[in-house]
């Protein structure tokens, strides 16, 4: 091949597998094998086989699939759970197994000689002209060295049915085997040279927890997302790539204020949310996240708009008794298609699953405020770095669907404290509200702040707030008591207040309010 | 008298084709001239489906499907002794002890 029938620039092929065009900046290099390597139970065959089924889904082309390793009856089976019919897909000539698979009814071949593995390149090159395919997908090449040792004759092999490939005009992927999740990129070590392009999957064991990991190692002379991001393998859909680089800030943001709920609260935001931002809300257990959640649904439900709240900490019933114990019948709403309720024990799915099943009900149901209680209920089933990757994607999602979301986190401690949540998702957040408890002579008291209000002047006060059979009373300020943040409350008298504020009085007059 | 039936599958008519070839026909007619040898020579490139059936991945390949059971040798087939080690061949007959 010269140099002038190589395109100047690397024409990419879309997978199709959700996310992974997007970190792979537009797909697999065309016309050239990508080597896929991971260890046992990284879903590589997943990967193969779902490059196969979406080029037939998505953009209807066929695929080869040549397998070493399981046999195409195991494979067919296996493969229906991710809902690929590719026993119907065999019978429209959209999909063809090259098996060289282990057989069973002969016993190991015995080597005497020199050999080469034109048989098997014959075969495939026949496969693709049969069906006229454009994937082709090789799984996997440990298992060929195991079975034929001759390692230098593979690896010429390997290289003659690649250039076969490319020849052909075919993209393909090759899977192997690694020992390791980090250090050598492939167990033969011959590998990653057969290949132009190679992707990194790892299955990482973290703090007792699995994280699945996909990485694009090189794609020669042309352009990728760096680093190593999340994905989960689930039923029905396969491989789903979280493309956190995907997070891009051009949300647009808009000065539409919405109601929380509490006519004290707008006020003390400065005339409600905003529409399109993100509100957190902090608190230790019992201080009113949930009554702040159901009211925010509420008055969306009240402005017909359709509220989606996801329950990670009580269930349905324990939920919709709240509710009615604070004057709003979460029932009706139902009925009326303005609110849908989504409860879920966090333990059930890995973050990675939880965050896409919350997608798709978000882009099922379309609403205009969506409500998480509590996120930090979701920080105990992952690893720290996980949950940021969880935080950071439905922030993005959210925003990016131009709704008002608002997160509930769980305090630690009962009075004063922060939470990992708030010290990983406070700068994405557009919006704090702090809950705390405030002793007050030899009785507790609930206080509200607005701490933070992005893009709007708010009420600095931190107020006392009262709860009862109609929702939330947010009331006066407490004047005569300091450290209601910290929870090293201090008790100041009248006397001391103004001389404290006649010792501010000149820098209030000189800064400007924001 | 027992019947030898072999099959070599090859890609084109490479060196280590022809290797195979010659030597797999020294063995017929040196080793294995006392019994009937039908051999059969199937090129992959000009007949993949055969090769898709009999799942060959390496070649050459040689099969010998009779007698059973039926063994299978990857190679240019370069050592005559060990092919007929592999094979099992010559086949053992009853009351031909003496060879």
């Amino acid at each position: 091949m010269t140099l002038e029938q190589e395109p100047s620039y690397i024409e990419k092929l879309l997978t199709g597998i959700p996310g992974f065009d997007h970190i792979s900046n537009g797909g697999l290099p065309k016309g050239r094998t990508t080597l896929i390597s991971g260890t046992a139970g990284s879903a590589k065959t997943v990967f193969a086989a779902q490059f196969l089924a979406s080029g037939i889904v998505h953009s209807n082309e066929a695929g080869v699939f040549i397998t070493f390793e399981e046999s195409p009856a195991d494979l067919r089976r296996n493969m229906r759970g991710f809902g690929w019919d590719i026993e119907r897909w065999e019978k429209e000539s959209k999909w063809v197994f090259v098996d060289a698979s282990p057989q069973f009814n002969n016993d190991e071949a015995i080597v005497i000689g020199e050999y080469d593995l034109g048989a098997l390149l014959a075969r495939v090159e026949h496969a693709i002209k049969s069906v006229n395919a454009k994937r082709v997908s090789m799984d996997s090449l440990g298992a060929v060295l195991t079975r034929l040792t001759d390692t230098v004759t593979v690896r010429n092999e390997l290289f003659r049915i690649v250039s076969a490939l490319k020849r052909m005009g075919v993209t393909a992927v090759l899977t192997g085997e690694r020992t390791q999740e980090y250090g050598e990129i492939a167990r033969y070590g011959v590998e990653e040279f057969v290949a132009d392009d190679v992707v990194i999957l790892r299955n990482l064991l973290e703090e007792e927890k699995r994280r699945r990991t996909v990485e694009i190692l090189k794609f020669r002379g042309t352009s990728h997302q760096k680093g190593s991001f999340p994905f989960t393998v689930i039923p029905r859909q396969g491989i789903v790539v979280i493309p956190l680089s995907a997070i891009e800030l051009e949300q647009r943001s808009s000065n539409v204020r919405i109601s929380s709920g509490s006519t004290e609260l707008d006020r003390m935001c400065g005339g409600g949310f905003f529409r399109d931002s993100i509100v957190l809300v902090s608190g230790a257990t019992g201080t009113g996240k949930t009554l702040m959640s159901t009211t925010f649904m509420a008055s969306g439900a009240l402005r017909n708009e359709r509220s989606l709240l996801f329950a990670f900490e009580e269930s349905r019933d324990q939920l919709f008794r709240n509710a009615i114990g604070w004057g709003i019948d979460f029932e009706q709403m139902e009925r009326e298609g303005k609110l849908r309720v989504v409860c879920k024990y966090p333990e059930v799915a890995s973050l990675e699953d939880q965050l896409i099943s919350m997608k798709d009900e978000i882009d099922e149901f379309q609403p205009q405020r969506v409500a998480i209680d509590s996120l930090s209920a979701l920080e105990r089933v992952s690893t720290i770095k996980g949950f940021r990757e969880f935080v950071i994607g439905i922030t993005s999602f959210i925003k990016h669907q131009e709704v008002a979301g608002l997160y509930t986190s769980t305090t630690p401690t009962l009075l004063g404290g922060s939470s990992i949540t708030e010290g990983h998702i406070s700068t994405i957040t557009d919006s704090i509200i702090l809950l705390r408890y405030v002793e007050l002579y030899g009785e507790m008291r609930r206080g509200l702040t607005v701490l933070k209000m992005r893009g709007s002047a708010h009420d600095k006060d931190i107020r006392e707030f009262s709860i009862d059979g109609s929702g939330m009373h947010i009331g006066k300020p407490f004047r005569n008591i300091s450290g209601i943040l910290s929870g090293q409350f201090m008790q100041v008298f009248p006397s001391e207040i103004e001389r404290i504020s006649d010792l501010f009085r000149e820098d209030d007059d000189k800064s400007v309010s924001g | 008298m027992s019947k030898i039936s072999l099959r070599l599958f090859i890609a084109g008519r490479t060196s280590r084709s022809e290797r195979a070839i010659a030597n797999l026909r020294r063995i017929c007619e040196q080793e294995l001239e006392d019994y009937q040898c039908e051999l059969v020579v199937i090129d992959v490139l000009a007949d993949p489906q055969q090769a898709e059936i009999e799942k060959i991945l390496a070649t050459p390949t040689l099969i010998k499907d009779e007698p059973l059971p039926r063994r299978r040798v990857i190679g240019d087939l370069s050592n005559i002794a060990d092919v007929l080690t592999a094979l099992n061949l010559p086949p053992y007959i009853e009351g031909d002890l003496v060879r």
